[in-house]
């Protein structure tokens, strides 16, 4: 085992995994937050492309999702990320096509939270804040969306611990991360099984803290009512 | 039928015992006995390698099939009782460790650290990681000419490792099947794809691509595919080892790789066909 912790850079393909979930977590955060303001609005065009939005990417694989976005549009359709004369040109195309695909997935998820979450709040505030005068937007931002995220911290962890695990899925269109190495890794060693559970308990060490930390927050950051 | 149906009991009965006492090395020599022709054999092969082993519906077809085949006939087991298992590269040591195949035709390169797992028989062919470009490309002309070039392999493959060790001026996009390849080298996002020359040669020779792609022709490595077999198996090993070397003089290895690779004008390399090494 220390012989592998030697050859094989297994801390550098940890990292990726984090800088994956962690560019993946704000993109699925921006994008599930304006769908969430979509579903919840009262335009019903939005509304209906928001739902739509969600019952399409929730319900696709997404390893489609994925080998779509390099396959389908990086290699067929020939739209870049990276400039394609650079010597670095397929390993970052790789990785941004990586946290497109995973934001747009697992906005489907946040936004959905964060809809559990508006329900947490009560019809009285959106009524009371429309009294004061207040616009949509501004009962929105000012009134019901940070309760609204102080309601669904604990669904939004979830989503975050099922994101780090899915970046494992990201090694099929070629991301260095750390699932990609312990398939390597496999190909080279006979250790099968003491490497898979290196790399099964390098991802509890990852998401178990996660956890945590967001069953803590979310006790502490509820609004009490 | 009586007879043969106690027979099934008991063999199934002798497995089982086998997995139990788990690594014990005289159980895995019952595979080789021969003479009894209504032994089942469990083979493993690959599924998803055209011109190697390949399953379309129920058939399987491929030149690691039809040398497994030819050997399973010579240890005495006809072709209607062989059972074919899927082998996927990273799981083979395990179906072999478990007991859930006897033999594995696999494109399995033998190297040392598998040879602590597993026996092999063989080799049966030498490969040679090679280089499958687009049919009007002459920019390649082999590894030298690769610097700046985009290559495509399959993620954690020995042939992807080697291409980042050796050609660090390379750039690799690594996917989890070669299928996946085949559609960005034809638009041009890569330029080539590495792997070893058989399994070029038999997506080259696929209907749907045709003509399209063109096998370089200089290996830069050197692949000797083994049978898989029950560690410390010595006599399965030599049985096997007698079964390739008659393939080998009769004519029927020659014919398992004209009538599988043979449409893309594949041509066995330098060491074809080889000796099988003596088994340990």
């Amino acid at each position: 085992m220390g012989e592998i912790l030697r050859d094989y850079d297994v801390l550098g393909a940890f990292w990726m995994t984090i800088y994956l979930t962690f560019f993946s977590a704000i993109g699925a955060l921006v994008i599930g937050t304006i769908l969430a303001v979509m579903r919840v609005s009262p335009v019903s065009v939005l509304r209906a492309a928001g739902t739509a939005y969600v019952n399409v990417i929730r319900n696709t694989p997404l390893t489609l999702i994925l080998v779509f976005c390099s396959l389908g549009v990086l290699y067929i359709l020939e739209i870049n990320l990276a400039d394609p004369q650079s010597p670095t040109s397929i390993r970052d195309n790789a990785i941004r096509w990586a946290i497109v695909g995973l934001s747009v997935y697992h906005a489907a998820f946040v936004c959905e939270a964060l809809r559990s979450g508006v329900n947490t709040v009560p019809l009285g505030q959106a009524e009371a804040a429309r009294a004061i005068g207040l616009t949509f937007g501004q009962s929105l931002t000012q009134v019901i969306m940070p309760q609204a995220f102080r309601g669904a911290i604990a669904p939004l962890g979830s989503v975050l611990i099922a994101l780090t695990k899915n970046t494992t899925v990201a090694s099929i269109i070629g991301v260095a991360e750390a699932s990609g190495l312990m398939k390597e890794i496999m190909e080279n060693e006979t250790a099968s099984f003491a490497v898979f559970l290196l790399f099964a308990l390098g991802f509890v060490i990852l998401t178990l803290p996660t956890g945590m930390l967001f069953t803590w927050m979310s006790q502490r950051l509820a609004v009490k009512r | 039928m009586n007879a043969r149906r106690i027979g099934a009991i008991a063999a199934t009965a002798a497995l089982a015992l086998g997995l139990s006492a788990c690594g014990s090395s005289d159980d895995g020599g019952d595979a080789g006995s021969g003479g009894d022709s209504g032994k089942k054999l469990k083979i493993g092969i690959k599924f998803d390698q055209p011109g190697l082993g390949l399953k379309k519906g129920t058939d399987v077809t491929g030149f690691d099939v039809d040398i497994a085949k030819y050997v399973a006939k010579e240890l005495g087991t006809s072709e209607a009782n062989i059972e074919w298992v899927q082998a996927p590269s990273p799981q083979r040591e395990t179906l072999i460790e478990t007991g859930q195949v006897d033999l594995i035709f696999a494109t399995y390169s033998i190297t040392d650290a598998r040879k602590e797992k597993v026996t092999f028989a063989g080799p049966y062919f030498i490969a040679g990681q090679d280089l499958l470009v687009r049919a009007d490309d002459a920019s390649i002309t082999g590894p030298d000419s690769l610097t700046g070039k985009k290559l495509c392999s399959v993620k954690g493959s020995t042939s992807a490792q080697k291409v980042k060790d050796k050609y660090p001026g390379v750039q690799l996009q690594e996917f989890a099947t070669y299928s996946e390849c085949l559609p960005a080298l034809s638009t041009g996002g890569v330029d080539a794809l590495t792997t070893d020359d058989t399994i070029l040669a038999g997506y080259a020779a696929q209907a749907e691509y045709k003509g399209k792609f063109k096998v370089v022709g200089q290996p830069f490595s050197e692949e000797r595919y083994g049978v898989g077999l029950k560690k410390g198996d010595t006599a399965t090993c030599n049985k096997v080892n007698d079964a390739l070397k008659k393939a080998f003089t009769d004519g029927a290895w020659q014919k398992a790789i004209d009538d599988n690779l043979g449409p893309a004008g594949y041509k066995a390399g330098p060491g074809n066909p080889p000796t099988p090494d003596a088994c340990a």
